[in-house]
């Protein structure tokens, strides 16, 4: 074999190597790695939301605050333009495709929590042409701003409408700046990503530790003696849009 | 062969400085998009894709039909469609520019396009439209330009062209499958979420797509002394006729999906754009002046006289690209977005720089498409005399 043959062939074969096993790989998942020591950690998080509990404090707005300040979310006054992580809607608007002329008379109107689902099955991480959305081995769907190209089509699969896009530079609407947790630029998609970066240091999500009913559950999905899932087997919840097959991993407590 | 292209009437140049002025301000206009952000367009939060992503997918229907004179002469010996496949293929490449032109211009995030092969998802539809779509512009440019090449030095096309020439006839289907792709594998949006998504994007890309290409190679024929045979047109004309009923029939089949099965997410798009919704009656007059358009086009493409009628063989062929452009330019990405995933209306209207810049990069496409066809027909006229 001479050198030519040789060079040709040691690189179909790295070739095959390294791609064949990369592209049969369907879902992306992220480079494990070592959560710190105090971090919580679980196999599946999810979050409950009693709403019971939260229609309780009908003006309390407390858990919305604490993410977006917390957060850096910019405070943009165009509706069309606006950036949300978690906010509140009215039942019809957060469940759709749920009419129902009697259980109207509970819900008409009331107010519901609304974020990213983290689901299990995550249309937009399929179709993420960068993998700049990505789910993690524990359940969050990440975002990688830095990779981001800004092709929103995430935002087009996302049944949820959890996402928003930076139309304009994000920095001068921001009220409050926290140094602590890094600040958008214009042309990447954001949205909850499970407070990741407070898990990392032992804390629970800002929203969750915010309420002041504790209406907001977070906890391991897969974790059997977990209050979430103690609460999830005993009460009576409903998850927006189950039919599409996300899993979304948020449950509401009605 | 590109002195061709540098020589010209003054029309010609004065075309081309036309268009050139309208890429300038296109430019400009997209500068201005940089330094602002997605935000000087009219895209929101709910309509998060906008004329860009429409243009996109309608030029891609073009770019693919450009097979429609292609096949017929390779796989079916259709001689009179000899010396009009270069023109499929050369409409293809303006087309397929375009395409990139408006996805470049629609990223929020320009300069880092090139994660898209930095980091390659193949489970990402927009990973294959990528391959696709510039497999297709290169295999345009290798076939186009060595069978033309060829034609210029009086002798047939390189043997090594013609499997290139069979792959680009599936290739075309592909572009435009795969872009059916993007939209109708996305649970949660009703309108797009149909089986019959990419056959139908496929029939009005082979009526607009040809339709195009009727009217530049009758201007061909004003402006130069390139001639076609009767029988091209003929056959043509035939082309567009049934892929634009086979257009209508597709619609008609979700029509029927969407109100006999009565649910109400698969009708509400429809009734959005062609009633109105929540007193939102944004497109109504856009969307029935697009089918009525088609409807009367393929009256006049059916009746034989009319047909080879050049006058109104033209009419036809205008108001079935106005209408099938304003159906899938406009009425596809709307519909998709509206109403939104909470059941509400957020109107979308594009605003001036957004209109401009896809003047700009439509002014780009006709530039492309206008050298590339002086060229074809300066050499052609050479052999001739």
């Amino acid at each position: 074999m001479d050198r030519r043959k040789f060079l040709k062939l040691a690189g179909l074969s790295a070739t095959l190597a390294g791609g064949v096993p990369g592209f049969l790989n369907r879902e992306v998942k992220a480079r494990s790695y070592t959560p710190p020591p105090g971090a919580l950690t679980a196999r599946r998080w999810g979050l409950a939301i009693d709403i019971k509990k939260c229609w309780e404090e009908p003006h309390c707005n407390d858990c919305i605050k604490a993410c977006h300040a917390v957060h850096n979310v910019p405070d943009i006054p165009d509706r069309k333009k606006e950036i949300k992580w978690i906010w509140k809607d009215e039942f019809e608007h957060a469940f759709p495709e749920q009419p129902n002329e009697f259980n109207n008379i509970l819900f008409t109107h009331k107010p519901f929590l609304l974020l990213c689902n983290h689901c299990k099955n995550p249309p937009c991480v399929r179709v993420c042409p960068t993998q700049a959305t990505f789910k993690r081995e524990d359940g969050i769907v990440m975002m990688d701003y830095h990779r981001c190209i800004g092709c929103r089509f995430c935002m087009a699969a996302c049944p949820f409408g959890a996402r928003s896009f930076n139309w304009v530079d994000p920095r001068p609407y921001i009220k409050e700046f926290n140094p602590e947790f890094p600040t958008r630029m214009k042309g990447v998609v954001e949205k909850c990503l499970f407070c990741y970066e407070r898990l990392e240091k032992g804390q629970i999500p800002a929203c969750v530790e915010a309420c002041k009913r504790k209406a907001l559950i977070f906890g391991d999905l897969e974790d059997e003696n977990s209050e979430l899932v103690r609460l999830l087997k005993s009460r009576f919840s409903i998850r927006r849009k189950a039919e599409l097959g996300t899993e979304p991993s948020v449950f509401y407590l009605i | 062969m590109l002195e061709k292209a540098l020589v010209g009437s003054r029309k010609y140049w004065l075309w081309v400085a036309f268009l050139g002025l309208l890429i300038l301000v296109g430019f400009l206009a997209f500068l201005a998009q940089l330094e602002y952000g997605l935000g000087i367009t009219g895209m929101s939060r709910d309509v998060s894709w906008g004329f860009y992503v429409a243009q996109f997918t309608f030029l891609v229907g073009v770019a693919a039909s450009g097979v429609m004179v292609v096949l017929p002469y390779y796989l079916h010996n259709h001689k009179v469609f000899g010396p009009v496949t270069i023109f499929g293929e050369f409409l293809a490449i303006a087309a397929v520019i375009m395409c990139l032109l408006f996805i470049i211009v629609d990223i929020g995030q320009t300069h880092r396009l090139f994660n898209v092969l930095l980091h390659p998802t193949p489970h990402s539809m927009l990973f294959y439209d990528m391959i696709v779509l510039n497999g297709y512009l290169a295999l345009n440019v290798i076939c186009g330009w060595a069978a033309l090449h060829g034609e210029y030095k009086g002798t047939h096309y390189p043997r090594w062209v013609k499997p290139f020439i069979y792959l680009s006839i599936p290739w075309a289907f592909s572009i435009h499958t795969v872009t059916a792709f993007l939209y109708a594998g996305l649970p949660g949006r009703h309108f797009w979420l149909t089986a019959v998504m990419a056959p139908r994007f496929l029939a009005s890309a082979f009526c607009s797509g040809p339709a195009l290409l009727l009217i530049a190679i009758l201007i061909a024929q004003k402006v130069s002394k390139f001639r076609v045979e009767a029988r091209a047109i003929d056959t043509l004309s035939k082309i567009i006729t049934y892929a634009l009923l086979a257009n209508i029939f597709l619609f008609g089949c979700e029509l029927f999906t969407a109100f006999y099965s009565n649910i109400p997410g698969h009708m509400a798009p429809i009734v959005y754009l062609f009633k109105g919704l929540h007193g939102h009656t944004e497109w109504v007059i856009f969307m029935w002046t697009a089918w009525l358009l088609m409807a009367g086009a393929a009256l006049i493409l059916v009746i034989p006289p009319l047909r080879r009628n050049v006058t109104t063989l033209v009419l036809a062929c205008i108001m079935l690209f106005i209408g099938a452009w304003i159906d899938k330019g406009i009425g596809l990405l709307t519909g998709g977005f509206t109403p939104t995933p909470f059941e509400t209306i957020t109107p979308y209207r594009p605003t001036v720089p957004e209109l401009l810049i896809s003047l700009g990069i439509w002014a780009t496409g006709f530039l492309v498409m206008t050298v590339l066809f002086k060229i074809a027909i300066a050499v052609k006229e050479a052999r001739a005399a």
